[in-house]
């Protein structure tokens, strides 16, 4: 039985060269050899711009992908299991019991003709074998947890009958109900205004630390980031470039596309000041990556970038960057 | 024979405002079905506020606040239920027509792709008001070619595709540089870089500030991030619930803001420092419905400093000191009866 579980050190979520490829009409590389791991009670942040690859990556770690139009190919172990050879039955226990997604726009992800305390006790139900009674007193429990008002009165209410952030607070309770070991957060409070969003950052920070919960947090903000992530990592043309501590990241940035991404926020910039550009546009994926994807638009561009992929180059634990400038960073062996 | 459209006059002068607002309200009414109570959502009430000529003004607030319903009613593309819209003195009607004022103020909105006609390649698009306004076919190609190198599109490239073709940034630009071809005086940006991927909303930043330095524009901002509207604004105006609560400079505004939902929202922006992370949400709750909004200070049920006053009396904006800052809170109304507000001098 020991055995078995994963030892204290070993990451909960490990990802291996996952490749995601949608076929169809055309093809698109929506993902190209992706590696990261989250660790136990950690908060990893998968940051990058629309089309970058990080809805796509998540998606996979639940094999919620269309089987048909997508190729993945890779190794997705989350919590010791081998998430692309489960069995459809297995998958239906995975989900939601290990692993949880939250989503952008709530009213779509929640089903609209069930009450909030319904879709809860449904989930109890299916995942713990309990009655419907103790899935009801479940949800109540939740809806409390994720700090709805009158919560008793919320469980009879529709999706539709809610404010953006309450049904936020709602998809909250129902993704946590089994209490999973990981939570997937894809942009989950980008729909949200502002003066809300901050709350729910709250919450769930909050959350993830009395639950001690690994989450992966998708966003192409990095002030969200910024609040409530203890690593990063920047996709970019379905690659991660960089990644490392959250400071690393923000402070320290080595490949040009973050360090693009930090210079070019109007937080404090001057006005009338010309803000920091990445001139250009993030390439088209109908082909896999040859060479280095961010050449084009890249400043300190070298005859070598446009001749092969650039190799990733490890900076210390859990700190990477796929750019050759890296090399002069990388510390002397002790 | 055509003339190449010329931009409209100066009427007022430099000092007359280009766009003065007054009293500005849109209700929609809603349900009043059969069963259904009739109710009505307050989207705009009683807003005023001008914009100068050559000037940013900024509006921020949160989703249902009325700021898109305020940039729809200024370009008459909605009726208002009551208040006046002068631009450069002129209100629309007998010696100013509608067509006219279209010329002299424009729009961009956040969706660049709905609102480009994906029929038309991008040349035809930007082209097509010219031609409407009595421009000659090549006058019009030409004027669309020479507008999209101004926004940075190359037009041999770009000139005949089609909008599905192009990236949201590119888009936008084409939408920028459509909303210039009548040559406006006035330029309203509805969340125009709200969509845009970061690195490439600095682009378009760029790219406006720099049309407005060489074309003389005044720019309606629209946005709810404030970061880009302390960027790219001289002026900045706060809403709630479809009414003004703060107006003034935007250093004034954003440095010392004195009315509790600004402060509100200007705490509830990501700190941007690992260190400093917010540690207690600003405010609770969502913004109330419009639909029936709270009576006296619409803001008092989400405000820590609420009294009594603020659920009976509505404030009216009042000046915070003398660079024209505005604020509608009791607090800063001397005498409104709030215990915070400054008492007022005796006679």
């Amino acid at each position: 039985m020991t055995e078995r579980l994963p030892s204290a050190a070993a990451p909960v979520v490990s990802v291996e060269d996952l490749t995601i490829r949608f076929t169809g009409e055309r093809t698109v590389h929506a993902v190209n050899n992706v590696s990261l791991s989250l660790g136990q009670g950690e908060v990893l942040g998968l940051l990058g711009e629309s089309g970058s690859g990080k809805s796509v990556t998540m998606r996979a770690l639940m094999r919620l992908l269309p089987r048909k139009k997508a190729q993945i190919s890779g190794r997705v172990s989350v919590a010791g299991q081998d998430v692309l050879a489960l069995s459809d039955t297995a998958l239906s226990d995975f989900r939601g019991k290990v692993v949880s997604m939250i989503f952008q726009e709530p009213a779509l992800a929640l089903d609209p003709v069930y009450t909030i305390g319904d879709q809860i006790a449904e989930s109890v139900m299916r995942h713990e074998g309990k009655s419907r009674t103790e899935g009801m007193a479940r949800a109540l429990e939740m809806l409390d947890l994720v700090r709805i008002p009158s919560a008793k009165r919320r469980l009879a209410a529709y999706p539709h009958e809610m404010s953006g952030g309450m049904r936020q607070r709602a998809m909250i309770a129902l993704a946590l109900a089994c209490k999973p070991k990981v939570l997937l957060a894809d942009e989950p409070t980008t729909a949200l205004d502002a003066t809300v969003q901050i709350q729910i950052l709250l919450l769930l920070r909050e959350l993830q630390r009395e639950m001690g919960m690994s989450v992966i947090f998708v966003t192409h903000d990095i002030g969200v980031a910024i609040e409530i992530c203890d690593r990063v990592a920047v996709m970019y043309a379905g690659q991660i470039v960089e990644t490392g501590s959250l400071a690393d990241i923000v402070r320290r940035p080595i490949h040009p596309y973050p360090r693009g991404l930090l210079a070019a926020t109007v937080h404090g910039a001057k006005r009338g000041a010309r803000l920091e550009t990445i001139p250009g546009t993030p390439p088209s994926l109908d082909v896999a990556p040859v060479n280095c994807s961010f050449s084009p638009r890249c400043a300190s561009v070298q005859p070598r970038c446009r001749e092969a992929l650039p190799p990733r180059i490890d900076l210390g634990p859990g700190r990477f960057s796929r750019c050759i400038l890296a090399e002069q960073s990388v510390p002397e062996p002790a | 024979m055509t003339t190449p459209l010329e931009p409209i006059a100066d009427i007022g002068g430099a000092a007359q405002p280009l766009l003065d607002v007054k009293g500005l309200t849109k209700h929609f009414p809603i349900g009043g079905g059969l069963f259904a109570e009739k109710k009505i959502v307050r989207a705009v009430d009683d807003v005023s506020f001008q914009v100068g000529k050559g000037e940013t003004v900024g509006i921020v607030g949160e989703s249902g606040c009325g700021k898109s319903t305020t940039a729809r009613l200024l370009m008459h593309l909605m009726e208002r239920n009551s208040g006046e819209i002068l631009f450069d003195g002129q209100l629309v009607g007998a010696t100013f027509s509608l067509r006219e004022l279209r010329r002299g103020m424009q729009m961009v909105f956040q969706d660049s792709y709905a609102s480009l006609n994906p029929r038309l390649t991008i040349e035809d698009s930007i082209a097509f008001g010219p031609k409407v306004h009595g421009i000659s076919d090549k006058a019009a190609r030409e004027l669309a070619r020479d507008l999209l190198t101004k926004v940075g599109l190359r037009p041999e490239v770009f000139a005949n595709r089609y909008p599905h073709e192009v990236s949201g940034g590119q888009r936008q630009r084409v939408n920028i540089a459509r909303a210039l071809a009548l040559k406006p005086r006035l330029v309203i940006l509805d969340e125009a870089v709200s969509a845009l991927d970061k690195s490439v909303e600095a682009q378009v930043l760029n790219l406006l500030t720099d049309l407005k330095r060489d074309l003389g524009l005044t720019y309606l901002f629209i946005s709810h991030d404030l970061n880009v509207v302390r960027y790219i604004s001289d002026r900045v105006l706060v809403m709630y619930l479809g009414q003004v609560v703060e107006l003034g400079p935007v250093d004034a505004v954003y440095d010392g803001p004195a009315h509790p939902y600004t402060r509100a929202l200007l705490a509830a922006m990501p700190a941007m420092d690992p260190d400093e992370r917010t540690m207690t949400p600003p405010i609770s709750g969502d913004p109330p419905n419009p639909i029936d909004p709270p009576s006296g200070c619409r803001f008092h049920t989400r405000c820590p400093f609420a009294e009594e006053v603020c659920s009976k009396v509505v404030p009216a904006l009042s000046p915070v000191d003398e660079s024209g800052h505005l604020a509608a809170c009791h607090q800063v109304i001397p005498g409104s009866g709030h215990s915070r507000a400054p008492v007022l001098e005796a006679a």
